[in-house]
């Protein structure tokens, strides 16, 4: 008799944890976006991002399995002690399902901790540390649009070649801008240059004067900055006000249309750089970026692209996989190719990583430009496999 | 008044915040907490003593950085690790508070704000803290142990019981003799040299146990956040608490905890709405109606009411 009970308990328990993984909890799909709303990185993500994921969730059609999916917003102000309380209070109050969005990696890495435990997948659009899909890897991580791997194989590695031997860098001095010039150095190393120097500047920097000038007395034919949004913006009009730009080669390792669009076009024009996705590349992009413009105002970036992609992936995902529980709509996303105006060529890999292709791309002068969001002129196309990592053993999540 | 100051009293709040996690999110209390415990530590010395130091986000910081380390590299127990961030905050206030208790007024606030500044830079550099990234998925760890902190609630009761702990050795100090002597100074400092008293032991003192105080609420909130990072080092930290004592009502025993309520409410609220973008002006507004309308601050008013009125 007691074997009986015990079993139907057993049973019962065993029925139960497969009725929680099936269906949409809570009756609705909410996605989480985080991104840095008023500060450094607004421009490249920003209210953008969450304009993205709204488009992307109107084009799905506003259902998933005929449950309505909501967004909810929130400033990070680029401070992980800021993003990862929102993101513990958005699994533990709100019942988010998933979260997007996510620019500076020192507070997607934060966020990443707090999500991953509760088995929550992470759309990651436009932070860039590889650590996402390496030291950090999770199951429940989708790194989307880039990584400064990709950015650093399609940008450095020609410029060396064509004869830029001694590189200083200007680093934005945080997780990206040390992963950034960590596998920058690397990858010029690799290819017989040498890096003279480089020096690290605190996020949110206004006036470069001091390391420009550090860079102009190093003597190096390449000055890589690695840093990004409003940084990237200052950093490169401090470098023109010192000539600095006249002695030796500016390289933007991470340069978003929104920065292009915000600098005057002499001080940028010709600068060979990389990216996943310009809005003019063909018609499929202009026709996604006609429509962006036309509910948010501004030209898509990278960033904002990415989070389209990513969170129409993951609601296709949520739909075939028939509930929203993370484990199972990993698996799904993992499992299909994801295939939109943004991801070519793609597939998301075990380890989290979205391998697609990535374009280097010449910033055009001022009489070439047809009109504002004219601004890049693709040299090549590179092939995902090419320019990302392959994957690390130890976060081929499929084999565990 | 009479009922206020009852034991009734105490326990009809002490019951409260043992309910109330049931109908609020814990990790919000939890942080208003642990700020209550800062605000009410420094309330202590700005209050109590009359001494404004404008540099305890670094004790803040010292214990959430000291804890953060060593609970993920030495593996300790969580009650061990916040021990240990409050020891070293309050040996920092030793040294912080050798140095500058010597000065009083602004002086004593820029020489605190300096060496608070000089530890920020240490923070920023110093490989262990891993800059701007922040300590990182701070494990909270067994209590005793055997129990499992990673549950909010069995959280939040261990976070109470630690401002309690804080709380009730604050509320004693100033009930004592010690207290006494401490208000004397704030007072009348030559009278109270005058009588004898070795004011800048007692205002020593009064600074170390600040100190540790602050170090252990931030101790305790790197465990409630598993992180910590440099906005608990930075000068703009100490003008907030500065805010939530100034708030909340300075010199009382409940203003800290009511200012850090409303502060971090306010923060709260704002910070996902449209609104957050200026979060900073709706701050700086509340202090210049504070400071232009109700001076004693929420409790310092509502005392003020109650003793006139009843």
């Amino acid at each position: 008799m007691n074997k009986l009970v015990l079993a139907t308990a057993v049973a019962l328990g065993l029925a139960l944890t497969q009725v929680q993984a099936e269906g949409i909890s809570d009756d609705k799909v909410k996605i989480g976006v985080l991104a840095d709303m008023g500060g450094t990185y607004a421009d490249v993500c920003g209210k953008g991002c969450v304009a993205a994921v709204e488009m992307a969730i109107a084009d799905f059609g506003g259902k998933v399995l005929d449950k309505p999916i909501e967004v909810v917003s929130a400033d990070d102000q680029n401070k992980p002690d800021v993003g990862s309380a929102v993101v513990r209070e958005w699994l533990d109050k709100d019942k988010v399902d998933a979260i997007g969005g996510i620019v500076a990696s020192s507070v997607g890495l934060a966020a990443a901790k707090v999500a991953n435990e509760a088995k929550k997948p992470l759309l990651i659009s436009t932070a860039g540390s590889p650590a996402f899909t390496t030291k950090q890897c999770s199951p429940y991580n989708a790194h989307w649009a880039y990584d400064v791997v990709a950015l650093a194989n399609g940008t450095v590695k020609p410029l060396v070649a064509a004869g830029k031997k001694k590189w200083f860098f200007i680093t934005a001095d945080y997780e990206f801008g040390h992963a950034l010039e960590k596998v920058s150095a690397g990858v010029i190393e690799k290819n017989g240059g040498e890096v003279v120097g480089s020096v690290k500047v605190p996020l949110g920097t206004t006036d470069y004067s001091s390391y420009i000038l550090q860079a102009q007395s190093s003597g190096a034919d390449a000055v890589a900055l690695a840093n990004a949004g409003k940084d990237f913006v200052n950093s490169l009009k401090g470098a023109s006000e010192f000539g600095l730009n006249k002695q030796a080669t500016m390289v933007g390792l991470l340069v978003f249309s929104s920065d292009v669009q915000a600098l005057d076009p002499a001080l940028i024009a010709d600068m060979r750089l990389t990216t996943g996705f310009f809005s003019e590349m063909d018609d499929k992009t202009k026709e996604w970026s006609q429509r962006f413009k036309e509910k948010f105002g501004k030209t898509p970036t990278m960033g904002q692209a990415g989070a389209y992609s990513a969170t129409l992936h993951y609601l296709n995902a949520v739909k075939e996989a028939g509930t929203d529980d993370g484990d199972a709509v990993m698996a799904k996303m993992k499992a299909t190719k994801p295939d939109d105006f943004f991801a070519r060529n793609a597939e998301l890999r075990a380890d989290g990583r979205m391998v697609h292709d990535m374009y280097q791309v010449r910033v055009k002068k001022a009489d070439e430009r047809a009109n504002d969001d004219d601004i890049f002129a693709l040299e090549q196309t590179l092939a995902g496999n090419e320019v990302y990592l392959p994957m690390d053993a130890a976060c081929d999540f499929s084999k565990k | 008044m009479e009922f206020i100051k009852s034991n009734k009293f105490n326990i009809i709040l002490i019951a409260l915040a043992l309910v109330i996690p049931f109908g609020v999110y814990p990790v919000f209390l939890m942080k208003v907490l642990c700020f209550g415990l800062f605000a009410a530590a420094f309330n202590l010395m700005l209050g109590f003593v009359g001494m404004l130091s404008f540099g305890h986000a670094a004790f803040l910081a010292t214990g959430g950085y000291v804890t953060g380390y060593l609970m993920s590299n030495a593996d300790l127990t969580p009650e061990l690790g916040i021990l240990c961030g409050t020891l070293a905050s309050a040996v920092l206030g030793y040294l912080f508070g050798s140095l500058s208790v010597k000065r009083e007024g602004i002086y004593f606030a820029m020489v605190t704000l300096a060496l608070s500044q000089l530890l920020f830079f240490f923070f920023l550099q110093a490989p262990f803290t891993e800059g701007e990234n922040g300590l990182q998925g701070i494990p909270r760890g067994k209590l005793f142990g055997f129990i499992d902190l990673n549950n909010n609630l069995s959280m939040y009761y261990f976070v109470l019981a630690v401002f309690l702990l804080g709380f009730w050795l604050i509320y004693r100090s100033v009930h004592s003799p010690f207290g006494q002597v401490l208000k004397a100074i704030r007072e009348n400092e030559p009278r109270a040299i005058s009588l004898g008293y070795s004011v800048r032991q007692y205002k020593l003192m009064a600074f170390v146990l600040s100190a540790a105080l602050s170090g252990l609420a931030g101790s305790t909130k790197a465990l409630v956040f598993q992180l910590e990072s440099l906005t608990d080092a930075h000068w703009q930290m100490s003008g907030e608490v500065v805010l939530m004592t100034l708030v909340g009502g300075m010199g009382t025993i409940f203003g800290p905890l009511v200012g850090a309520a409303v502060v971090v409410g306010i923060e709260n609220f704002f910070s996902g709405g449209e609104l957050g973008t200026y979060i900073h002006i709706i701050m700086g507004l509340i202090f210049i109606i504070c400071v232009l309308a109700f001076r004693n601050g929420i409790v310092g008013e509502f005392n003020k009411f109650v003793k006139n009125n009843f």
